[in-house]
């Protein structure tokens, strides 16, 4: 079978994929139940899956709720991102030993390859965003890269949207469209569940060939299309895209950005759930008899005063600036940088705002006509 | 830990080839490669330096010692500064780079250097650059401004350079002492004094960044465009390969598109507070 082929597999199926990529090495993660969140963990076994579960999400709130079914993927994007495994919050990038009277650096191995089950549309396309950030520039990451070239992908169709959703209008969801090796479309039937399955590149292809499976019915891929068109018409949110590359700064001084930073607590939640946000600080340990050195890389937030210090005192030193950097990067700037704006529409910065700071509500208040520019002011 | 390998994070090794005492807190280090020849480099660019155990920060390259290293004037400011500023003939020492933009080559045009401070150190290689190559530039006007005499960096230089009739070197400081004779006051002062012909002018601008912005509103007074005017950005660094967004400037990375940024192409964002 060929990119872009169906097929059928029984939903029980999907345990022998897993067991196909564990057999060729492969570090198997995907959605699972813990701390009163669906998170992002080792799973190498489909009874680990949020069967039965779902959540309800608004604005500041996440809620686990069950189910009336048992769909095995009936809920939506949680607290955790593929980036955690992709570009881990904690990284040590190299360690050095004191050798005679200089010292000497080494890396540190390559871990097991990955293969991810349960990717959404938007988060294909927040890897693709990474993607680009970490290997499409002058400089490339290595570890990401190694990482990324051995991942396999399952993604997984949404059949249903949040009250923070809006990949519909970032363009991103709810169907995954490209970026996966197999992605899959839950549909529950009266009689038995079943993954209508499509194949999205050879290694796909090849993994397909280990599980049984067979063609879909004309029936299956209309039900599955409806799925699709069900979640796309459940957006909880949406957000107005034109000309944002030039509205967010034109509205430098916008009265608004004051009124977010008076909400604002600056905890850098919403930069550590983006599945985009790529910012790092480094950090130099050494062994306590000095003979040993170690540099670790470890997510930052253009959140905290630290972030943008300069000798003397921080460059962003008010919240308004510091929200106003981030959500200008994240819809204007990012499009200078890498192409492509920085947001997909996940709304995982919403949910987790803990006090409901919604980048829907504030790029469309943005909008409204702010108090005249001074002169002199960013153009 | 496996085989080590060269990646764009990983640290080439080098040693302390000489310790240079520039100031009480100052010094200048000639940084040569344990193995092979260092990477070319040019005015303008900077390294990342790393102390062991304690880390790196970005330091520009204040001179290139022919094939034999790198330059760079380290002052005793945070942690990782005052380390690599204490550091003995032969100590290792761990460079990254070179990284970003350099100054401008400006050849037939009259050129401006502007500093403040430590400023001198990125614009250093320039101006040995011009001086050495005099008779492919115009007029060249070295203005140069620090707190006190005895804080000049560079003087033995500063004062090689004024005794040459081929350039114009203005030094101004912000408080004199006795011996002092010369000005005093803030540095973009002496643009107004100095001999240029603002339409086939480049100026090179170098210090704090509320020394570059009045700097930059003299130039503009004198009549230089903005786009001949560039000045050397500095943000916090960490990675000095667009990959961890520190030094974002606008739609900017400073190791990137800077440190040395053309003026008119960044003139918006210097103007807006806290951007």
């Amino acid at each position: 079978m060929s990119a872009g082929a169906n097929a059928v597999i029984v939903r029980e199926t999907l345990q022998g994929l897993l067991e196909a990529l564990l057999a060729e090495g492969y570090r198997t993660l995907g959605p699972t139940l813990r701390e009163d969140a669906i998170v992002y963990d080792d799973v190498t076994h489909v009874s680990e899956l949020p069967a039965g579960w779902t959540d309800s999400q608004e604005a500041g709130h996440y809620h686990l709720q069950r189910r009336e079914d048992d769909a095995w993927f009936g809920f939506n994007v949680g607290p955790h991102s593929w980036k955690r495994f992709l570009h881990p919050p904690l990284e040590p990038l190299w360690g050095a030993r004191r050798n005679g009277d200089g010292f000497k650096i080494t890396v540190p191995a390559p871990g097991p390859k990955l293969a991810f089950i349960g990717v959404r549309a938007c988060e294909l396309r927040a890897i693709a965003i990474q993607d680009r950030v970490f290997l499409g520039g002058r400089y490339s990451d290595d570890t990401y890269r190694a990482r990324r070239i051995s991942t396999f992908i399952v993604a997984v169709n949404c059949a249903q949207a949040s009250g923070t959703c809006f990949c519909v209008s970032m363009g991103s969801g709810p169907k995954a469209a490209a970026g996966f090796d197999l992605s899959l479309t839950e549909l529950l039937g009266a009689d038995r569940a079943t993954f209508l399955v499509e194949v999205g590149s050879e290694a796909g292809a090849r993994m397909l060939q280990r599980i049984a499976s067979r063609p879909p019915t004309e029936a299956e891929l209309a039900a599955a299309r409806a799925v699709l068109d069900r979640t796309a018409e459940r957006m909880g949110r949406r957000l107005d895209t034109t000309r944002l590359r030039e509205l967010l700064r034109e509205q430098a001084e916008h009265p608004r950005w004051d009124g977010i930073a008076e909400r604002c607590l600056a905890c850098g939640n919403c930069t550590m759930v983006c599945p985009t946000c790529f910012c790092t600080s480094v950090e130099d340990h050494s062994s306590l008899e000095g003979t040993a050195a170690e540099r670790v890389r470890a997510w930052d937030s253009c959140f905290t005063l630290d972030f943008s210090y300069l000798h003397g005192g921080s460059v962003r030193h008010s919240t308004r600036a510091r929200y106003r950097h981030w959500l200008t990067h994240k819809l204007s700037y990012w499009i200078d940088q890498f192409g492509t704006g920085g947001c997909v529409g996940c709304g995982r910065c919403i949910t987790w705002c803990p006090v409901g700071i919604d980048i829907t509500e504030e790029a469309t208040a943005l909008r409204a006509p702010g108090r005249a520019k001074k002169q002199g002011d960013a153009s | 830990m496996a085989v080590s390998r060269q990646n764009a994070l990983v640290p080439a090794l080098y040693r302390v080839g000489e310790v240079y005492r520039e100031l009480p807190d100052t010094v200048t280090l000639r940084l040569v490669p344990e193995s092979g020849r260092r990477p070319p480099c040019a005015p303008g660019q900077f390294n990342m330096l790393y102390a062991f155990g304690v880390g790196e920060i970005a330091i520009s390259i204040s001179g290139e010692a022919a094939d034999e290293g790198f330059l760079h004037t380290v002052r005793e400011v945070g942690a990782v500064s005052t380390a690599l500023a204490r550091l003995a003939v032969g100590a290792s020492v761990g460079v990254r780079g070179p990284y970003g933009t350099g100054w401008p080559a400006a050849q037939g045009a009259d050129v401006i250097f502007v500093a403040g401070g430590l400023g001198l150190a990125p614009l250093r290689p320039a101006i040995r650059r011009v001086l050495a190559e005099r008779r492919h530039y115009g007029r060249v006007a070295i203005l140069f401004g620090t707190r006190h005499p005895a804080e000049m960096l560079y003087r033995q230089e500063l004062e090689q350079w004024r005794r040459r009739l081929d350039v114009d070197v203005s030094v101004t400081v912000d408080h004199a002492d006795t011996l002092w004779h010369g000005n005093v006051g803030v540095v973009p002062a002496l643009i107004p004094r100095a001999t240029f012909d603002p339409n086939n002018s480049v100026a090179l601008v170098c210090g704090p960044e509320v020394m570059m912005r009045f700097t930059v509103s003299a130039l503009r007074e004198a009549g230089v465009p903005d786009e001949r005017v560039y000045l050397s950005m500095e943000r916090n660094m960490k990675c000095a390969t667009g990959l961890c967004g520190h030094c974002q400037f606008g739609p900017e990375f400073i190791c990137m598109t800077g440190p040395v940024m053309r003026f008119d192409r960044i003139a918006s964002l210097f103007s807006t507070r806290e951007a």
